[in-house]
Parts: C-alpha cells; sequence; structure tokens
C-alpha cells in the first residue's frame, strides 16, 4: 500500500514517536543530546533533588564552550590554567562535577575536541542524519545541515532529557524555502541566511520547521549547510534541515562517532530514504531567485534589519507597519545610524570572526583568502578569530591560516562562544561597532552598548582591511 | 509546580515587538547555578531608561506583562522565565510569541496568552489604569470594563497547569513504552542507541 507522500521532517518526526496522546501531544524519543556549562546546571541540580538517574547517558555528550576563556588555557607545560572569572569558573567546575557524577562523555576545556558545541556534533559524526538532536541552545538548529532534526530547549527540557531521553512536544508546521539560481561571486551562504531572514522576518518561522530546498543548498558543502540551518531560529523557526545527500555521506564517513562497515552502509542505505518524497505538501513555501543576493549585512538590532552592502541606512517611515517604524527608530538611534546614510561608509573598530554560525574551517579559509597579504586598518582597535573548535584550529594551523590572521594584525585564539554573546571577557565596547560573523545584533548582545553588524567571515575580514563595511568583491581579485 | 488557575492584577503595558531573551536577561546573569535572584537583572537595559515603566511604583509587583508580537525570541535560555517570575510576572500577553519561550514559561507556570493586536491594543490602554484579569480555566481575559477576550492553549499545557503536574514525573510513568521503542532502536539503527559508547578519540 502507497503511504500518503511526506516531508522530511514529517518521516523523521514520524520515526520517533514513542507514543502519541489523545490531545495529539507526543512523546518524542531523542537520539542526540549536547550539554554545555551554562543551560544545564540547574538540570542536573532537579536530577539531584528529585533523586533520578540519566537515562542513556552514553547518547549525551558535554563540552565547554559559552564562558571559556580563548586567550592561553593551559601554561607551557600544558597545564590547564586557573579560570579568572570566579561565577565562569564555577560553572565550569559545576559541569565537570556533574558529567563525573552521571557518567557522561565529557570534552574537557583543553582537549583538542573541545570546541563550540554545535561545531564538535557534526564533526565527531555525534550528529547524523534522520537523527533527533536537542540542546539548550537555540542555534541547535546547526545540525540539520546533516539532515538531523535539531532545536534549542531550556533547561527544564534538558532535565527532562537526561531523566527520560523523551521531550513532550507537539508536531510543527512545515515550511520550504525554495532557493534557486546560483549564488554570486563573493555571495556566500550567510549573506543567503540573512537575506532570507530579512525576507521572511524573525517572527516569519514561528511554529515551522524550515527545510531548505533547491540547487544552491544542493550544491552547498555540509559545511555551509550548517551555517544557514544555524540561523534558522533567527527567522523563528523551531528548526532548519536540509535533506542529506552524497555530500553528507562522504563529510561524516569516518569521523570517531559515525557508523562504520556493515552498519555504515545500512545507515546510507537509510540515510537515502530521508528527502521530501513528490507531491508531499508544505504548509509555507517561499521562493527566492539566488542571483537578486547581494552580500548583505545588517543595519539594526533583529536580524531581519538586513540590507545588500551597496544599499542604504533605511528610514523608519519607509516601514508599512507602525510599530516597526517605531522600532527602527528605536534601532538606529541605539546604533548611531542615520536614514539614507551608505552602509558602505559605516566606520567599524571591532572584527569578530567566529561562533557556531561561521567559525568552521571554511569560514576560516573565506576570511584569510581576503585577509591574505594584506594588514587591518588603522581604526580597527580589536579583531579576533576564533576558531569552532580545536580540531578546526589545528587543521587551520596545519594550512597555514592563523599566520595569515596574525600577519593581517589579527590575534588567533582559543575556541569557544566568545564575542557573539560576551559571556567570556571577548566584549565590544560600549558605543563601538563590530562587524560580527556571529547571528544576533541584539542590543547589548556583544557586551553592554555594543553595535554590531551581522555579516559573512569574507566581508569581515574586508571590514578589517578597510576599516568600514566593504563589499568584499571590491577586494577580490 | 503549583497549579494555575487564574492571573490578576496590574499589567505593565510594555507593548515592545520582538523583545528578545537577551533583553530579558542579559548574557552576564546567566553565570549562575541556582534558577533563583534573576529578578535583579531582568530588563535590566531597559531599567536603565529614564522614566521606564518597570521600576514606576504602581506597577511594582505586577503579576502580567503586555507585549508586541513574536516576545521572547532569540536565546533558549530559560533564565528569561526564571527572571521574570523573580520579578512577580505569572502571565504575558502578546500577539505571538517565540516557540522556546513559551515551552519554557509554561515549565515555569507562566502563561503565555496570544491574543489578536486589536484585543492587546485594548488591554494597554486598560493597563495603564485598571487591573486585568486571566481565566485559564475558561480561557479568558477580562477587564473591570465588561471586555471579555478568549484566547486558546495547548490543551496538554492547559492540563497540566491546572492541575500542577510534573511533567518528568508524568513521562518517567511511561517508562515502558520508551524502553520498547529503545528496543526496537537498538535492533534497527545500532549506531544510532550506541551514541557515545564506542569509537570516540581520546
Amino acid at each position: 500500500m502507497a503511504s500518503r507522500p511526506r516531508t522530511l521532517y514529517e518521516k523523521i518526526w514520524d520515526a520517533h514517536v514513542v507514543e502519541r496522546r489523545d490531545d495529539g501531544t507526543c512523546l518524542i524519543f531523542i537520539d542526540r543530546h549536547l550539554v554545555h556549562e551554562v543551560t544545564s546546571p540547574q538540570a542536573f541540580e532537579g536530577l539531584r533533588v528529585a533523586g533520578r538517574a540519566v537515562r542513556r547517558p552514553e547518547l549525551t555528550l558535554a563540552v565547554p564552550d559559552h564562558n571559556l576563556p580563548t586567550t592561553a588555557r593551559a601554561d607551557s607545560f600544558g597545564l590547564p590554567l586557573p579560570i579568572a572569572d570566579a561565577q565562569s569558573a564555577q560553572q565550569l567546575a559545576a559541569l565537570e562535577r556533574n558529567v563525573a557524577e552521571f557518567g557522561i562523555r565529557y570534552f574537557h576545556a583543553n582537549a583538542l575536541e573541545q570546541g563550540i558545541v554545535h561545531v564538535v556534533g557534526p564533526e565527531q559524526g555525534f550528529s547524523l542524519p534522520g537523527t533527533t538532536i536537542v540542546c539548550g541552545d537555540s542555534h541547535t538548529s546547526a545540525h540539520g545541515g546533516v539532515g538531523a532534526l535539531a532545536f534549542g530547549i531550556g533547561t527544564s527540557e534538558v532535565e527532562h532529557v537526561l531523566a527520560t531521553q523523551t521531550l513532550l512536544l507537539t508536531p510543527s508546521h512545515t515550511m520550504e524555502v525554495r532557493v534557486e539560481g546560483a549564488l554570486g561571486p563573493g555571495v556566500t551562504p550567510k549573506d543567503l541566511i540573512l537575506h532570507i531572514i530579512g525576507r521572511i522576518g524573525t517572527a516569519g518561522g514561528t511554529g515551522h520547521v524550515i527545510e531548505f530546498r533547491g540547487p544552491v543548498f544542493q550544491a552547498m558543502s555540509v559545511e555551509a549547510r550548517l551555517t544557514v540551518c544555524n540561523m534558522s531560529i533567527e527567522g523563528g523557526a523551531r528548526a532548519g534541515l536540509v535533506a542529506p545527500d552524497e555530500t553528507t555521506f562522504a563529510y561524516l564517513k569516518g569521523r570517531p562517532l559515525a557508523p562504520r562497515g556493515e552498519e555504515w552502509e545500512q545507515a546510507v542505505a537509510y540515510w537515502r530514504t530521508l528527502h521530501t518524497d513528490e507531491g508531499a505538501a508544505f504548509d509555507r513555501s517561499v521562493v527566492i531567485d539566488a542571483a537578486t543576493i547581494e552580500p548583505t549585512v545588517t543595519w539594526g538590532t533583529s536580524p531581519e534589519d538586513t540590507a545588500p552592502i551597496g544599499g542604504t541606512v533605511p528610514d523608519p517611515a519607509s516601514f508599512a507597519d507602525p510599530s516597526k517604524q517605531e522600532a527602527a527608530r528605536k534601532s538606529l538611534d541605539y546604533m548611531g545610524l542615520t536614514p539614507g546614510q551608505r552602509l558602505s561608509e559605516v566606520e567599524v573598530q571591532n572584527i569578530f570572526i567566529g561562533s557556531c554560525t561561521n567559525s568552521r574551517i571554511e569560514d576560516l579559509r573565506a576570511a584569510a583568502a581576503v585577509l591574505k597579504g594584506r594588514h587591518k586598518a588603522a581604526g580597527v582597535k580589536w579583531a579576533i578569530v576564533v576558531p569552532g573548535s580545536g580540531l578546526v584550529k589545528a587543521q587551520a594551523e596545519a594550512e597555514g591560516l592563523d599566520r595569515i590572521f596574525t600577519e593581517a594584525g589579527l590575534e588567533w585564539r582559543e575556541p569557544g562562544c566568545s564575542a557573539c554573546l560576551g559571556m567570556n571577557p571577548d566584549k565590544v565596547p560600549s558605543g563601538e561597532r563590530c562587524a560580527s560573523t556571529s547571528n544576533r545584533n541584539f542590543v547589548g548582545r556583544q557586551g553592554p552598548g555594543s553595535r554590531t553588524h551581522l555579516v559573512s567571515p569574507a566581508m569581515a575580514a574586508a571590514a578589517a582591511v578597510t576599516g568600514r563595511l566593504t563589499d568584499v568583491r571590491e577586494l577580490m581579485d | 509546580m503549583d497549579p494555575v488557575r487564574v492571573v490578576e492584577g496590574r499589567a505593565i503595558p510594555f507593548g515592545r515587538k520582538n523583545v528578545d531573551t537577551d533583553l530579558i536577561i542579559p548574557a552576564r546573569w546567566l553565570k549562575t547555578i541556582s534558577r533563583e535572584g534573576l529578578g535583579a537583572g531582568a530588563f535590566e537595559t531597559v531599567r536603565a531608561e529614564p522614566g521606564n515603566l518597570f521600576d514606576q511604583p504602581e506597577f511594582a509587583g505586577a503579576p502580567i506583562l503586555i507585549a508586541g508580537d513574536n516576545f521572547g525570541c532569540g536565546s533558549s535560555r530559560e533564565h528569561a522565565a526564571w527572571a521574570l517570575l523573580d520579578t512577580g510576572i505569572r502571565a504575558v500577553i502578546a500577539p505571538s510569541f517565540s516557540d522556546i519561550f513559551a515551552g519554557n514559561a509554561f515549565k515555569n507556570g507562566i502563561l503565555t496568552v496570544a491574543l489578536p493586536q486589536d484585543a492587546v491594543d485594548r488591554l494597554m490602554a486598560v493597563a495603564a489604569s485598571d487591573p486585568i484579569s486571566i481565566d485559564l480555566e475558561h480561557q479568558t481575559v477580562t477587564t473591570p470594563f465588561q471586555d471579555r477576550f478568549t484566547f486558546t492553549i495547548d490543551p496538554f499545557r492547559r492540563h497540566c497547569l491546572l492541575e500542577g503536574l510534573d511533567e518528568v514525573g508524568l513521562t518517567l510513568a511511561r517508562g515502558d513504552a520508551i524502553a520498547a521503542y529503545e528496543q526496537r532502536l537498538s535492533v534497527q539503527q545500532p549506531w544510532v542507541a550506541r551514541g557515545t559508547g564506542s569509537g570516540l578519540a581520546a
């Protein structure tokens, strides 16, 4: 009997239903759980207080990332240096105590495998196609880049997953974002996802899981797909997905936690079934022509406040919605920008290349390609490059990228979340601007009073060279 | 969790759209290992503005917050819900909520009441001077001026809130069903069931 055509999301959902309640709520099995130091202490404490165990410790992987310093973390003998901030040190100590007590696999702060949870998961082959993946971090949507249903959860849900390996959920609506054509030179996956968020708005995907479809995503590397899916949450979506394909399988093969041998063949055979069926219906569909997309930057304090680099700061009065007009006025006031100002004339004092959005090897290569043989502008006071993991760092160093960055006057740091959210010492000073490859330009996100312009790694490198937001295509051969 | 049936009292007519969780509680407050005491950092950047609503005496301890579209967008930090709770807020009324925030609020017994923008506008006007009442059982929001708005809520969440149920406890009672699923998984996709159980370097 032929079954009803289903979307990729529906296939993964259906495969994880443990039980369906009469009210429509489903008990969903969680295959993979990533844990970091900031959103987990209260969850472990909850288990302890209730006298509950971790049901499946081998399905959880823990790694500290959010508030580790990115300056040297070990002395010349390789011994760990203490963390100066007492509260950060306390959170790290709590994580180490919890993983030991509950028997959870852990990459310590100085392990080669340490890094940002969303870089580590795919890199280790922990994140696999068709699995359900959660983490107490909204950018868990990144793992959709390997064809997993992955989404951020709160600390109470972290506790629920630890205790039961399940979550109680209602199905999401489905949304297709289809991009036709091909991206132009100098236009990167980051520009594409910023453009998409500008188009649908930060609430555009609320209640939905987005599947990214079409030739642009099919042609992308897994790293690029991770960048796109990472920012699905900035479009309000619960998760983002790209169907797994030969590119995905080639990326995962041989990774430490990926299946091997005969199991690899079985896994790939199953993964090949994970695509949206011909004739399956999405609740919403958005179609975009890739050729219309330029290198994109943000001008405001919401990720939907995007504009092509060749454009100008918008006039708040140009928005139809009165509440958006008011929001835009507040944003421009905070950002210190005036309507009509050319974006390419906006000067920046800080550069941040990193975060779970853009700290993988391809991102670093793209930034280094622009910086090679060049130097940061005099007006750029602080410029750091923070690799996504120890393995990314080692790979970049093997390729000589670290020397390109340091010769250009940028600092080469240890892996972590860093200036994306300024929980560690890496912050943008009040009133200063940062061209940042991270994912959020919220008020105060990179430090109190900080002004963030979201850009691609290549665009951040271009801004470092000129000291202002710059169309990277002007620096390309 | 204590059962929730009615939330009534003054409502802070904040009204802002796209209130992100960084605005509700900035990252520097997340370095705690406790759920307590986060009210001190709630809306820190807004409260730095002179004459802000949150610090006006008439809204001290107000149990309801009214906001614009897409409340709670951004970071998944449950600290946002804990911070609201610590300031005495037990319900948020807005045209829409981010999915993750709505889940976090529910887990902490905070009602997220989604109403159309015109109803929210009317409640904003009432809130300037008068109290508002939210009745979860009948799914209504009422004012002293005979306004009556009905809202919908996920039936499972409503049931848990009204009964004050512990969700982890509920799920643990389904342990046999979970075990049956795990058994199938270990046969059909042993590489998924194994997790970090083997193969990891270092």
